[in-house]
């Protein structure tokens, strides 16, 4: 194999494969990326069993073959490469090596043979479609805060993406909860996604994916079955397992009967979250919110370090309600709404409580409170 | 000081008629013995032993179900006594202390053997409940001398009398030392005091890791730590050993329940509540398997640590059978941030916190089995 690629192009694919490997491994070929080159093409491969990345890029391939090497390593080269620079790879057959040359920079790097290197069994996909990466886009970054670390309930550890039934009509709506919190997000049915199963994106899926999802104008190719999900560019293609668990029926802990209404201007109520929770050095320190008759009080109180309080202009008229909050969850919530003003909605101090984007639908979170 | 058979004594104590009957303190169609008096284990009843067994050997025994109130008050009033003769006082069990009084004799006007002697006869004369002394330099030779002239027993072992009395003595005499490390260091040659003593420090450590540190320095006689009454504590943890291996998820489950409440019930009384939960089993061949998980938020509820513990088990994927099962909280802080949020996905929580602080009311009122869950009848 011997290709000539530009360095950044070089250094978006590397870069995409060396995030998919596991820093610590036991299987020294998980450790690689597979370097495959055929006519105007080289693909760069990487997985660690349960996600595949494969980005495929346009480079000039004066002979075709295929080898893999330290995916962390290459990286590391290229990264250090000036910018605009040529780089040369060559498969040295009589060393079993592969040499990196850019400029006076000349590296040889052992490698592994490419039989070795697991490639991902494709699979047929249930449901095929192709949505706008915005809109994935949304669905994935306002859902995934919500994602659970807990190892217990490994059901949790992931988005779940599936069809839904919405106000207008079917949607396509990702849920994520650690039990705490939840987010609900909405976005257009895509044509073609109607057959597709429900699926949950684990964590590190989702964290990969939105590399992908940069690009405005791009669309993304969609495809679902009941083991496996895969997004595609033209140029880069994630494959990766789901979690194979049951999601709970999280449409019972979304409250529809709160009715105690709290407007507020986003922007300002997460800052002065965040002000009056810098009292506390513990991590779950509550946040009381007192509301009155337009009229919210935040106030912190930690016995070992002091007290904040601050007071902010509301939209609220109902009765007199006191609840506690996790600080840090608040704040979370808070952090998502794109728009100015932010409605809560209560029921009592030790009920859920659903937020969303003034009377936008399409977004809602539902947070549990703490006792105060 | 150590009392002598205390669930039965303060038992024969409050019901005279119990004095010269075997008495043996448990209960339930599946029960253990949890403490035989002195008659019964003249018969070879012994704690721990399932009900029906020790009944096969000793029928005639009066079985009397374990009244806890009485008991805490009972040990209570013996810490009381403690603390007058000094103010480093740490509590191993309801039944079992130890005491420093080193620098005592100046503020008592007799020495510490004297002062001990009193004490067990205030024991006696006050409350009618009796106690073994067992006086030396040392935690561990304190220990040991408590059960050496059980019961009523008063053994002193002197700084230099320590070597002669430790040579001949088996390794097991040591605290920790149950079958399996008894099994590993016979393997090693090591059965006494004398067999032990012929080893390198180095030696010991590098076949037996910290313990066999601790091993060199024990065969010597030396023990350093210190009798405190505020050792802070780092972890809770309760386990049982049960007296047939088994491999029954109902009854496991069953132990679950109870040892959560215990470490729930410990907890609570200290004003503590941890974040990490760790379930422990060994298996039938003595293989250790442990499992933890990290809370959310730190926890004193029994009904957390029992569903936590649960959900290790289920996870765990191995039958059994099992001799002994474990439940632990660690990473404790003060009470104050725990078991303050709810979970979304579990409705019934809320109602099951309620119940549980209506059952701790009940029970503080009324007596720890004034009112228990189905589940820990299993």
């Amino acid at each position: 194999m011997k290709i000539s690629i530009e360095r950044g192009t070089l250094l978006k694919a590397v870069a995409q494969a060396q995030s998919v490997v596991e820093r610590r491994n036991t299987i020294p070929i998980l450790a690689n990326v597979l370097i495959e080159a055929e006519g105007e093409h080289v693909s760069f491969r990487a997985t660690d069993l349960d996600i595949e990345v494969v980005d495929r890029t346009l480079a000039q391939v004066e002979r075709a073959g295929a080898t893999t090497v330290s995916a962390v390593t290459l990286h590391e080269i290229v990264r250090k490469l000036p910018d605009g620079a040529l780089v040369q790879l060559t498969e040295e057959a009589a060393s079993g090596r592969l040499t990196v040359e850019a400029g006076r920079s000349n590296f040889s790097l052992a490698t592994l043979p490419k039989e070795d290197f697991p490639v991902m069994a494709s699979s047929e996909y249930t449901a095929n479609f192709s949505a706008p990466a915005p809109a994935l886009r949304r669905l994935f970054d306002k859902s995934k805060f919500a994602i659970s670390t807990e190892e217990t309930r490994y059901y949790l550890n992931g988005v779940y993406l599936h069809v839904a039934q919405g106000a207008d009509g079917k949607v396509l709506r990702a849920v994520a909860t650690d039990g705490h919190r939840l987010a609900r997000i909405d976005t257009d049915l895509p044509p073609g996604a109607e057959e597709m199963p429900g699926v949950i994106v684990p964590r590190k899926t989702v964290g990969e994916l939105r590399k992908l999802l940069e690009d405005d104008e791009a669309e993304i190719v969609v495809s679902v079955s009941e083991t496996k999900v895969r997004f595609a560019t033209p140029e880069i293609t994630l494959t990766s397992k789901v979690i194979d668990g049951t999601f709970p029926d999280y449409t019972r802990v979304i409250p529809a009967g709160n009715t105690r209404r709290l407007e507020v201007d986003a922007g300002e109520f997460a800052q002065a979250v965040d002000r009056v929770a810098t009292v506390s050095s513990e991590r779950s320190r509550a946040v009381k919110l007192a509301l009155d008759e337009d009229r919210l009080v935040l106030s912190v109180n930690a016995p070992d370090s002091g007290a904040a309080e601050e007071e902010l202009a509301v939209a609220y008229s109902d009765e007199r309600l006191e609840i506690g909050f996790n600080a840090k969850y608040l704040l979370e919530i808070a952090s998502q709404v794109d728009r100015e003003n932010a409605v809560f909605l209560f029921n009592s101090a030790g009920d859920p409580t659903l937020m969303r984007e003034g009377n936008d639908e399409s977004a809602v979170y539902v947070v549990m409170p703490m006792r105060v | 000081m150590d009392c002598d058979a205390f669930y039965a004594s303060v038992e024969k104590r409050d019901n005279p008629e119990l004095r010269d009957r075997p008495v043996i303190i448990g209960g339930g169609k599946r029960g253990v013995v949890s403490t035989a008096c002195y008659i019964a284990r003249i018969k070879g009843v012994r704690s721990a032993m399932p009900m029906f067994k020790a009944l096969q050997l000793c029928p005639e025994a009066v079985v009397v179900r374990p009244r806890m109130a009485a008991y805490v008050e009972a040990s209570r009033a013996i810490r009381a006594m403690m603390d007058e003769l000094t103010p480093d006082v740490e509590p191993l069990s309801l039944d079992e202390a130890f005491m420093d009084l080193t620098g005592t004799e100046a503020l008592h006007g007799a020495p510490p053997a004297a002062m001990l002697a009193r004490l067990v006869k205030r024991m006696e004369d006050e409350l009618g409940l009796t106690g073994s002394i067992g006086l030396s330099h040392n935690k561990f030779l304190a220990k040991v001398a408590s059960d050496l002239d059980k019961p009523r027993g008063f053994s002193v072992i002197g700084k230099a009398e320590t070597a002669a009395f430790l040579h001949d003595k088996p390794v097991s005499l040591i605290w920790g030392v149950g079958q399996a490390s008894q099994a590993a260091l016979e393997k090693a040659g090591i059965r006494t005091f004398a067999d032990l003593l012929r080893w390198e420090k180095e030696d010991l450590t590098r076949r037996f890791g910290a313990s066999g540190t601790r091993l060199w320095h024990l065969a010597r006689g030396e023990d350093r730590r210190r009798v405190s009454a505020r050792a802070p504590v780092k972890s809770l943890s309760n386990e049982t050993t049960f007296f047939e291996d088994t491999a029954d998820p109902d009854v496991l489950d069953g132990h679950i329940w109870r040892l959560a409440e215990k470490v729930a019930a410990r907890a609570k009384a200290k004003d503590i509540a941890g974040r990490v939960v760790t379930l422990k089993l060994k298996r039938a061949n003595f293989a250790l398997l442990s499992r933890r998980v990290s809370l959310r938020e730190p926890t004193q509820s029994a009904d957390t640590l029992y569903r936590t513990a649960r959900r290790l088990f289920d996870q765990v994927g191995d039958k059994g059978p099992y001799r002994l099962i474990g439940v632990g909280l660690s990473q404790l802080e003060d009470d104050a941030q725990a078991d303050l949020s709810g979970d979304l996905l579990d409705p019934g929580a809320a109602a099951r916190r309620r119940a549980e602080a209506a059952t701790d009311a009940i029970r503080a009122r009324f007596g720890a089995d004034a009112i228990i869950k189905g589940r820990a009848l299993r």
